[in-house]
């Protein structure tokens, strides 16, 4: 079993060659990108610490994605399930509608820093692309979104939101058409063009240092909580947060401030969609995007393909970091299907204001499920951490209405 | 056969020109087709390398990734791969064959497992695309054990620094990337911007077979050939591509395409 350090942020606990408990992650790229991401990392170890670049952060994290998102308890589902507290930090709420707003922000900032003109992204259910288009006409940085074709014409208004904010999206055609064939050609956009492109990868996956990027930026979401949870409870209580898993960004940023906690204390609870669920039907370690991971393969070992209703979890790899939290025990996973999370989607919604997008509404099937098993007193919160706007089509092709 | 590959370059040396070598995907874009094209043009090839196909191919161009998803298509798997190479080394016992592939095939296969297999079926080298320095240490030296060349890649990003350690590292030949790009685009620098990126590796260890490739083409070839050796790879690619569209036998055009790329350096 592999062992956490405390006091060790999550993103830093690698060894030289960038692999988490000698077994995740590490630098699988071709020799071009090896000076780029080197640069890059010593830029992002400098910046990180750098007082004016944290200011400048936090400012565009107040002003530029309007500040702290909401933190309140969903008192109506408390009362149907009848068991746990459930409580609502409703990330959707961020302008940029999703947890992607962080990172897409901070790489521009990023690329900002590093003198470069240029960002490429991927993207599978449109929010980093659309918050990295956001971002770069914000900084004046010239901005390609890479996604499947597939998920162009399932997030159609997430694509159309990129354009608007005058990013090219290069549509993807190969393998899938979906996130996993966007991830691959945006990393071939970058090996041909890394001496003038930065390159913001969607999720805490790829290479060392872009998973690092990623989760350094979406952790902003539990420093939040941590607060929002003290001003509550006046204290962290007993707590299980339940997270959607794609790559992972969004559970790292959201559990990142309680990794040091026991697991009794503060348990950590991933769901991931069940026909993409590396983490939670013991897939095999691989090699996918730079990073070895828990990550679906076939008997061959070329990567699998997976489905979901969800562009946003319809990928066959975990970030690292995930594999990490996994075999350290810190965390746990599990797995929901597109009828389940429907169906979470129609009770949420029938019961209380928000209105999930697609992946985040398996975190709430993961919620439901376990509520009632629980007690008064066991607080279970939930990333609310997509807006489900972008999924209204589909919500109506699926359950026949899209609530108000 | 021991140290073909060097030998592939003595030859050449010999012969005032650089080594020639393929690209093309095992498996492209049938098993026996694959094996067909290599035995046909390796009479005008020193140097002949098997792309093991994968589905993920992070540096590869349209052109390669088309052979690769053909070759996928019809069922190319490890086991074939291995066996084909048997099939053509009896053929062809003294022409060097190199494997060029991504680490997570051989990750999934098992390392000392997949060089037990290069060795017995006769392979002389390998290329591990995203396994780079100083990550591929280890699996060098299992390579240098089994008599197996591993081939370091550099790249115009490379720093001075870097390079010498790679060269220190590196077996008989490395493999230098004219561009930044993945394989298959046109040449971004001028020819003179790649020979100079050539003499710096050359001047650090004048004894290494350093080859050039990634966008050569019938083209650009003559230009290049003061190199130890050339790699043309997405050109026959795409010649495979073209042929089956056009309903042609690639064996012959493919051969005829390196004849003309031979003539070329001769
Ligand atoms: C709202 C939302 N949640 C979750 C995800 C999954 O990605 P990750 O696990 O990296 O947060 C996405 C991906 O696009 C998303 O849009």
């Amino acid at each position: 079993m592999i062992k956490l350090k405390k006091k060790t942020p999550l993103i830093d606990q690698h060894n030289k060659f960038g692999f988490y408990g000698n077994k995740f992650g590490g630098n699988y790229c071709a020799e071009t990108m090896r000076k780029p991401i080197e640069d890059l990392s010593k830029l992002f170890e400098k910046l990180r610490k750098d007082r004016k670049f944290l200011k400048k952060r936090d400012h565009y994290f107040k002003h530029y994605l309007g500040g702290e998102t909401p933190f309140f308890k969903l008192e109506n589902l408390t009362k149907h399930l009848g068991g746990a507290q459930i409580w609502c930090k409703d990330v959707s709420a961020i302008n940029g509608d999703a947890h992607k707003a962080y990172h897409a922000t901070v790489n521009a900032l990023i690329c900002k820093e590093s003198g470069k003109r240029y960002i490429a992204g991927d993207t599978g259910a449109g929010m980093f692309g659309k918050n990295l288009a956001m971002a770069a006409k914000k900084m004046n940085l010239k901005c390609k979104i890479f996604m499947g074709t597939k998920d162009i014409s399932r997030q159609a208004p997430n694509v159309k939101f990129m354009r608007n904010a005058g990013a090219e999206v290069v549509p993807v055609n190969s393998g899938s058409k979906t996130l996993v064939d966007a991830v691959s050609e945006c990393m071939r956009h970058y090996v041909s063009n890394c001496d003038n492109t930065h390159l913001a990868v969607g999720s805490a996956i790829g290479c060392n240092i872009f998973l690092k990027i990623c989760a350094w930026s979406t952790s902003q979401i539990s420093r939040e909580l941590k607060k929002q949870l003290i001003k509550e409870f006046g204290e962290i209580p007993k707590l299980k947060l339940i997270n959607v898993i794609g790559g992972g960004s969004s559970a790292l940023g959201f559990w990142n401030e309680f990794i040091d906690y026991d697991k009794k204390h503060v348990e950590l609870i991933g769901v991931e969609a069940k026909y993409a669920a590396p983490l939670s039907t013991n897939a095999k370690v691989a090699i996918l995007h730079g990073a070895a991971q828990y990550c679906l393969t076939d008997k061959e070992g070329q990567i699998a393909e997976t489905h979901s209703l969800s562009a946003g979890l319809d990928y066959p790899g975990s970030s690292p970091l995930h594999g990490l939290l996994k075999d350290s025990g810190r965390a746990r996973y599990t797995n929901a299907s597109d009828k389940e999370a429907l169906a979470a989607f129609k009770l949420i919604t029938k019961l209380e204001d928000i209105r999930p997008s697609l992946e985040p509404a398996h975190a709430w099937s993961e919620c439901i499920r376990l509520a009632p098993k629980l007690k008064k007193s066991d607080v279970l919160v939930v990333n609310n951490c997509g807006k489900g706007y972008k999924d209204k089509k589909i919500y109506i092709e699926q359950l026949g209405y899209y609530p108000k | 056969m021991k140290n073909s590959i060097n030998n592939a370059f003595k030859i050449a040396k010999s012969e005032n020109r650089p080594a020639l070598i393929s690209y093309t995907v095992c498996g492209d874009n049938t098993k026996d087709k694959s094996l067909q094209i290599l035995n046909s043009m390796s009479e005008d090839l020193d140097i002949a390398e098997w792309g093991i196909p994968h589905n993920c191919p992070t540096a590869d161009g349209k052109d390669i990734q088309n052979s690769s998803y053909r070759a996928l298509q019809n069922g190319i798997r490890l086991s074939d791969i291995f066996s084909l190479v048997k099939k053509f080394k009896k053929t062809k016992p003294s022409k060097p064959i190199i494997l060029m592939g991504y680490y997570q095939m051989i990750f999934n296969f098992g390392e000392k497992k997949f060089i037990q297999k290069c060795k017995a079926s006769g392979v002389d080298g390998l290329i591990v695309v995203d396994l780079s320095f100083p990550d591929n240490k280890n699996f060098a030296k299992l390579c240098k054990k089994n008599s197996i060349c591993f081939v370091q890649l550099i790249a115009p990003t490379t720093t001075v620094k870097r390079m010498k350690e790679i060269i220190k590292s590196s077996h008989e030949m490395i493999y230098m990337i004219s561009t930044i790009s993945t394989t298959g685009s046109a040449l971004k620098y001028s020819i003179k911007r790649i020979i100079k990126n050539y003499n710096v590796i050359k001047r650090i260890k004048p004894s290494k077979n350093v080859v050039i490739g990634f966008g050569i083409t019938e083209k650009t070839i003559s230009n290049l050939r003061s190199a130890d050796g050339l790699v043309v790879g997405s050109a026959i690619c795409r010649e495979i591509t073209r042929s089956l569209k056009d309903r042609q036998n690639p064996v012959t055009n493919v051969s005829k395409l390196v004849r003309k790329l031979k003539n070329k350096i001769i």
